[in-house]
């Protein structure tokens, strides 16, 4: 007992004198842990999420945001009207808003933006949200008028996307590299591979932050990231890598662990476009091969909620479709000999995720092996996969690139993908439209559900939305369009000092406009 | 070499100074216990090495039928030590089988062409492959043609070359200049033959005992492959596959770390006591100033 006192009276000791500098002043920088680092910084052109988790909402802004609840809250443009035929949109724009280098932001610079998403030769990652834009007409500085060539109902909420920041003209072609927009912080430098960091921005428009500077660190390691936590070098991990060493923060009082939702509909990915993928027999035996229960608890430990079909659990709009998907090896044993495909060897290239996808990887095969599908493990780093090895359509046949080399896919042949199966976590808001996309690595081309989104986009009733989005949910889960496993638990670990994080992850971002530190 | 009377009583005193260290008994029995568990492990493991149990993750050893529990997919760990012995032992093996039959020739062959551009072209090669570290040519392999326990094999097999090259060149030298190479000289041998016939029996000693060491280091080179996610890709599995698959839930279940990494310690102890033994009784220099 007596050392445990000595012990205790060393750590208050300790406390203190680590308590007292920091009364006299609260922090103002913080240091972020993120898993992955972004391949450049501009959400316009980029597909990763890795990018909107350092820019969103802190470098750059849209005219309308996503708030924490996953509601849309106006950003830039203070106020909109649509008209009765849902056609013209008339954005009212906030005066006095400047971008970091000086300039002023005014509706010439939003009409550029959007322009720019449906440009030829446009880079942007989510063109089809915004396919709609007929034209984009300035009325004055600060009035946009943005007409559609059909209703869409989900413009406003598109227009939250970080693919659709407000940009400055004179800067969008350097913003990858050194991105200047309309946020509370500024771009300060980057350390290629191990940090960026952001600067307060001295004029900003908007409700004043709390912080001066941020940090973003880049850990991919589970326990390099679980180090960097307990060394203090991290603030925050807002999606912590590794839900084994959770129990140790939680009983750690230097420590919060914060448990929210995701969009992360992690998925088994079929390619169905392949034999003997395309059989849809075949897919269901492996859906029901598929026991849900023990790759959370396996692979996630215990984090994690089963979904049926690819719709996160916390939308209103959501069904469970899980138990058309039960765990059921018998049953999928007796597909598999009806669908008389014989022995049936698959690959299963699994991402660098130390979690849902090489752990959960491990337990799905041998599940799969069980049914009598013998499966091929391969681990593939995200450069690998992120190419027509998994992700990418491949060049078309015969088709020759600069200095003689492979081009990428251009849109002029079918898409044609090579994969047989992978494990992703799709953390996009609203991407079950991602099935309707031809050129979608899931390769599913289903005319029935590309009528129910085709619809979606004219409907603007939310009853007769809400219809539309369950009977897609319901077309994906009988088509097993993919093996649905869970939707990914947004594990935070922060400081607990630390008071402003986002709790749930609506969308990618790690918004800090709200962060600060309390004493 | 040996003179043929004599060889039954040199046999019988190698036994009796074998039996007499306790370094090689100690070593010996180590080391045969590893070999034993990776044999039985082809036709025999408690558990299919590979079979989840997800519900009966981490239990601690000794739980039920698991003797050394169970890991964080609840797979048997005695099963996963017997086969990952199976990885273990066989790339160590095989890369130092590479390293001595490519580096001893190479060694012997400078040693009789010694002092010429041929003796300095081998031993410098032998250098610069020497002067990268081993772990940097593995990741370099797996870098280029992929991860596996062939890469590993290969990665480590170039590393141990120039330590057999060098060995056998400084020991051929020390022999090049003695009599009975000069009588086998005159005798008409070529240079070659005389390596083969008389200078590479009289250095086995010496190469057996290296070759102890090297596997050692082979065993833990493994590891660190595999550690790094390098080695053995699943579902096959290795002792340092183990470690770090397990090195982030050590608070969680302390156990499935320390099984593994217990089991590189004690299998690479075992090794070196019995090369540390054999050239005690080997080495009839070092066993007649023992007594």
């Amino acid at each position: 007992m007596r050392t445990v006192s000595l012990v205790l009276a060393l750590a208050s000791a300790l406390s203190l004198s680590v308590a007292l500098p920091a009364l006299a002043q609260a922090r103002t920088d913080v240091n972020i842990g993120l898993v992955l680092e972004p391949p450049s910084l501009d959400p316009t052109a980029e597909a990763a999420a890795a990018v909107d988790e350092v820019v969103y909402a802190n470098v750059f802004e849209g005219l309308t945001r996503f708030a924490p609840d996953a509601s849309v809250v106006p950003a830039l443009a203070e106020s909109w009207e649509i008209s009765e035929d849902g056609l013209t949109y008339t954005f009212h724009l906030h005066d006095g808003v400047k971008f970091h280098d000086g300039s002023t932001m005014d509706a010439e610079d939003v009409k550029f933006s959007l322009d720019r998403i449906n440009a030829e030769g446009s880079l942007n990652a989510q063109k089809a949200l915004f396919a709609d834009i007929a034209s984009v007409e300035v009325v004055d500085p600060l009035t946009v008028k943005v007409t559609l060539s059909k209703p869409n109902g989900a413009m406003i909420y598109n227009l939250a996307w970080g693919d659709a920041v407000i940009v400055a003209p004179e800067t969008a072609a350097t913003n990858g590299t050194k991105p200047v927009g309309t946020g509370p912080f500024m771009f300060g430098d980057r350390t290629e591979g191990i940090s960026i960091s952001l600067v307060k921005s001295p004029d900003y428009w908007g409700t004043p932050i709390a912080l001066d500077a941020a940090k973003f660190l880049f850990i991919a390691d589970p326990s390099a990231a679980f180090a960097a936590l307990q060394a203090g070098d991290i603030d925050s991990f807002p999606n912590f890598p590794s839900p084994e060493t959770v129990a140790q923060f939680e009983s750690d009082p230097r420590f919060r662990v914060v448990i929210g939702t995701t969009q992360g509909e992690t998925v088994l990915a079929m390619n169905n476009g392949k034999p003997p993928l395309d059989n849809i027999k075949v897919r269901e035996a492996i859906a029901h091969a598929i026991d849900r229960d023990a790759i959370i608890d396996g692979a996630m430990f215990g984090y994690g909620t089963p979904i049926g079909s690819f719709f996160p659990p916390g939308d209103a709009n959501y069904i469970d479709l899980t138990a058309q998907s039960a765990y059921d090896p018998e049953l999928s044993k007796q597909l598999l000999a009806e669908a008389g495909v014989g022995p049936i060897s698959l690959t299963l290239r699994l991402p660098p995720v130390e979690g849902y996808a090489r752990r959960g990887g491990e337990i799905i095969a041998q599940q799969l092996e069980a049914v009598g599908i013998s499966v091929e493990v391969i681990n593939v780093e995200w450069a690998q996969w992120l190419s027509p090895e998994v992700f990418l359509p491949a060049p078309c046949e015969g088709a020759v690139g600069a200095e003689g080399k492979a081009p990428a896919w251009d849109g002029s042949c079918p898409a044609t993908f090579s994969y047989d199966l992978t494990i992703v976590s799709h953390t996009e808001p609203d991407d079950i439209g991602a099935f309707a996309r031809d050129d979608f690595y899931f390769n599913y081309h289903s005319e029935a559900f590309k009528a129910l989104y085709a619809e979606l986009g004219l409907t603007a009733d939310p009853a007769k939305r809400s219809e539309l989005l369950k009977a897609m949910q319901q077309r994906l889960a009988d088509d097993y369009a993919a093996g649905f496993l869970f939707e990914l638990a947004k594990i935070g670990v922060e400081n607990v000092k630390l008071q402003g994080m986002w709790e749930n992850a609506p969308t990618q971002a790690t918004d800090l406009t709200g962060v600060s530190w309390t004493e | 070499m040996t003179d043929l009377a004599t060889a039954p009583l040199r046999r019988d005193s190698l036994l009796r100074a074998a039996l007499g260290s306790r370094n090689f008994v100690v070593g010996a029995v180590i080391t045969l216990g590893i070999l034993l568990l990776a044999v039985v492990s082809f036709i025999w493991t408690p558990f299919p090495f590979s079979a989840q149990d997800i519900p009966n993750k981490f239990k601690p050893p000794l739980t039920g039928s698991h003797l050394l529990g169970t890991d964080y997919l609840g797979r048997d760990m005695l099963s996963m030590i017997m086969v990952g012995a199976r990885t273990s032992i066989s790339v160590a093996l095989l890369a130092v089988g590479i390293g001595a039959l490519i580096g001893t020739p190479l060694g012997l062959w400078a040693a009789a062409r010694r002092g010429t551009l041929l003796d300095e072209i081998i031993m410098r090669a032998n250098d610069l492959v020497f002067a990268f570290p081993a772990l940097l040519i593995a990741i370099l392999i797996t870098a280029l043609y992929g991860p596996g326990a062939v890469n590993a094999i290969i990665a480590i097999g170039i590393f141990n070359v120039p330590v057999f090259a060098r060995l056998a060149r400084g020991a051929a030298l020390s022999l090049w200049t003695r009599e009975f190479i000069l009588a086998a000289r005159v005798a008409g041998k070529g240079a070659a033959r005389i390596s083969a016939e008389h200078i590479l029996p009289n250095i086995l000693n010496t190469l057996v005992v290296q070759i102890t060491i090297q596997f050692a280091l082979g065993i833990l080179a493994e590891a660190a492959l595999a550690y790094v996610g390098l080695g053995a890709q699943p579902p096959m599995t290795s002792w340092g596959k183990m470690l770090a698959d397990s090195q982030t839930m050590v608070a969680l279940a302390p156990h499935v770390a320390i099984v593994p990494g217990l089991t590189i310690v004690v299998t690479v102890l075992g090794v070196n006591l019995l090369g540390d033994g054999l050239r005690d009784i080997l080495d009839p220099r070092l066993r007649r100033s023992r007594r």
